[in-house]
């Protein structure tokens, strides 16, 4: 018997609008109007803003650590700007724009890091999750999400993104697994950044691309120039049109850089060469973007100028507002704990921050407290 | 003799134990190049080399379930998990097969590796970065767990995890990484896993703890002979091991006190200090003049860090208990 090849594949790179300025015409046509495309550099431009104002906070001791999201603008911001609003966006902690352009008020975010659960307190009618620390662990919960809808017969999807980091951990072949046997419409959008802390790419994946994970699971796979937001927006909207019509999930590998340290923890000049972030540096979405606005005169000096004005106004109040809100109360640790909290040890300790029993007392547990949270339906 | 960081304390132990025996290897995230995030490991992958320190995917199950087969090829693996809060998906191999290994071959295999993890709160980080664990490992048969509060028993102890026939769990304090220092002895020396330290001694209540609660509790104490008050003269007795508990030194303070406190970091309820509790009733019944206290954390997830000190068993509580229990 001859053998016979079982499986042949390829993986596709998607690029648009490269970094010297170039554009695919047939590809990018009617991708993204001029309208939006001016709208989505200034949410860029804004978000930018914000990244480098937190940085500043955190410098300054009024925050604590920070991921900056600066050169991955254009990833979930494209993303976001392909789904609909109520489609799930189930996200790790460096797509911040994303977030935003889906309308999560920006204070949020920095209520989070400023190690204040609010910011988790994701507004009613936000289909988005809050932040997920631990790497790879929340598109699990997209597969369900995803599996929800369809049990429900809705036509949300859900878009999970991580890094090229979190495709090492178990949990990701579990949900890719899952999303694919079960027929589950959910994008996976891996952020290759090339770097998990201090660790390349390589030592998550020695293989030509992260992209080719996804075939192994039966998926359709591709990866795109993250840096561009055309790109990103075309392979998203290919597997969106799957994701609704056909039911199945896919996974993006979308190439981008994290131009600053992991967080503010880090110091990547410890790891990483100079020269290579700066042949990153030139790959800026945000430049791309704007060059590309600018060469269709839909932008000018002018507009920069007073954007950027905009942009620290707007951060500016951002700011206030993230700083300006009250401490929390000591019971708030224990107000959300259960649906009502009718442990009465637990309400002992609320009603006297003290563990210790001697002079406690069982009338100190009090009534049922009533959690202040709400659920989905 | 040098004066040592908590950090460079456990620096100094891996250095002297991997020039003593090329068994010993480190795997993990970020400890290579980096140093890891901590700066614990740094220095080691270039004194070392990547063969022996070696930078792993970002896989908590695989960085321990490889360091089980690692161990039972009969090397000695010290595996890091970069923070206690990441310890979950390594969870599995650590109970399902490291603490099993031994027993459930009935001794043709081994897994003598020690598993080095950050632990604890109170330095503004961020989410799932602060929590305190031991008592989940103390209940797992089959594994040791050390907690060390000073630099001094962080290198002695830290040599005897890694000599260690057995997995042991290595909670390495971070809000004292970089605290204090002490003078550390350069040659190496052990400290006995399962040998607590009477830190303080005193005749009328025990105070037990580890890891970085014992500084609050050495606070509460200088606080309560500052005002020099009758009845709290203070036994203060830092475990270092959490399991296996060493019973005899705390029985011994107990029959002379009569009074007990525990201080620890985890929540309440099923945390350590009620092991302590209840074999204080066991050994010690007659010899109580008061119902044993206890100031941890309270039962609830650990808080983002605006609320984290008001979490954790910081010196006032621990005065208060101490007026308390002087009174009954």
């Amino acid at each position: 018997m001859p053998i016979k090849p079982v499986l042949k594949t390829q993986i596709d790179h998607v690029s648009i609008l490269d970094e010297h300025g170039n554009f695919d015409a047939k590809l990018g046509k009617g991708l993204i109007p001029d309208d939006d495309a001016v709208k989505l550099y200034e949410h860029m431009v804004v978000c930018r803003q914000l990244d480098e104002v937190a940085f500043k906070l955190q410098r300054s001791g009024r925050m604590g650590t920070y991921p900056q999201n600066m050169g991955q603008e254009a990833t979930s911001t494209g993303a976001a700007y392909a789904l609909n609003k109520d489609d799930w966006i189930v996200t790790a902690y460096r797509e911040n724009p994303g977030l935003f352009w889906r309308g999560l008020p920006m204070e949020y975010i920095l209520w989070h890091w400023m190690g204040d659960e609010r910011g988790n307190q994701i507004p009613e009618g936000l289909y988005v999750t809050p932040i997920s620390i631990p790497i790879g662990t929340q598109m699990l919960h997209a597969t369900g999400l995803a599996w929800a809808a369809k049990y429900r017969k809705e036509d949300r999807i859900a878009c999970t993104f991580f890094g090229d980091g979190a495709t090492s951990e178990g949990d990701f072949h579990e949900a890719a697994n899952f999303a694919a046997n079960l027929n589950l419409p959910v994008i996976f959008f891996c952020q290759n950044n090339g770097w998990a802390i201090s660790v390349p790419s390589c030592i998550q994946c020695s293989a030509p691309t992260i992209a080719q994970r996804g075939i192994a699971y039966g998926m359709d796979c591709v990866q795109c120039d993250g840096n561009d937001i055309f790109a990103v927006v075309k392979v998203m909207k290919d597997a969106i049109k799957r994701a609704r019509e056909d039911k199945r999930p896919s996974f993006i590998e979308a190439l981008t850089y994290r131009l600053g340290d992991h967080t503010t923890a880090d110091d990547a000049r410890r790891y990483r060469d100079a020269e290579e972030l700066d042949q990153w540096k030139l790959r800026d979405p945000i430049t791309r973007l704007g060059e590309y606005l600018k060469k269709k005169k839909l932008w000018n000096s002018g507009k920069e100028e007073a954007l950027q004005a905009r942009a620290k106004a707007e951060v500016a109040e951002v700011v206030k507002r993230a700083e300006g809100i009250a401490p929390p109360a000591k019971s708030e640790m224990f107000d959300s704990m259960y649906a009502t909290i009718d442990d009465p040890q637990l309400r002992i300790q609320r009603e006297t921050m003290r563990t210790s029993s001697l002079g406690q007392d069982q009338s100190q547990a009090g009534e049922d407290i009533e959690a202040s949270g709400r659920e989905r339906t | 003799m040098a004066n040592l960081t908590l950090v460079q304390a456990i620096n100094l132990a891996l250095i002297q134990e991997m020039e003593a025996d090329d068994r010993v290897i480190l795997l993990g995230e970020d400890i290579g190049k980096n140093g890891g995030v901590f700066r614990v490991t740094e220095g080691l992958w270039q004194r070392f080399g990547p063969e022996r320190v070696v930078d792993t995917p970002l896989a908590e199950s695989g960085i321990i379930g490889t360091a089980i087969g690692l161990a039972m090829a009969g090397l000695r693996p010290v595996p890091e998990i970069q923070f206690e809060g990441f310890l979950g998906p390594a969870y599995d191999q650590i109970c399902t097969h490291a603490a099993r290994m031994r027993t459930r071959t009935r001794g043709a295999f081994s897994v003598p590796m020690t598993i080095r993890v950050p632990v604890g709160g109170g330095i503004h980080a961020p989410e799932l970065h602060s929590d305190s664990p031991e008592a989940i490992y103390a209940h797992t048969p089959g594994l040791k767990v050390v907690m060390p509060s000073s630099p001094y028993d962080a290198k002695g102890l830290l040599i005897s995890a890694i000599r260690d026939p057995d997995p042991v769990i290595f909670f390495e304090p971070k809000r004292i990484y970089r605290a204090f220092r002490e003078e550390v002895p350069e040659d190496e020396y052990t400290i006995p896993i399962g040998q607590a330290r009477v830190v303080t001694e005193g005749d009328d209540i025990t105070m037990i703890s580890w890891g970085a609660p014992v500084i609050q509790c050495m606070q509460a104490i200088e606080k309560a002979s500052a005002s020099g008050g009758a009845g709290k003269s203070i036994e203060l007795i830092d475990l270092r091991t959490i399991k296996p508990l060493d019973i005899a030194t705390i029985i011994t303070s107990v029959k002379k006190t009569g009074r007990v406190i525990v201080v620890h970091e985890a929540p309440k309820t099923a945390g350590f200090g009620a092991e302590i509790a209840t074999e204080i009733m066991e050994h010690c019944f007659l010899y109580l003049e008061a119902p044993p206290q206890r100031v941890t954390g309270f039962d609830t997830i650990m808080p983002y860090y605006k609320l984290e000190l008001d979490y954790l068993p910081e010196e006032p509580r621990i005065s208060e208990a101490i007026e308390q229990l002087a009174a009954f």
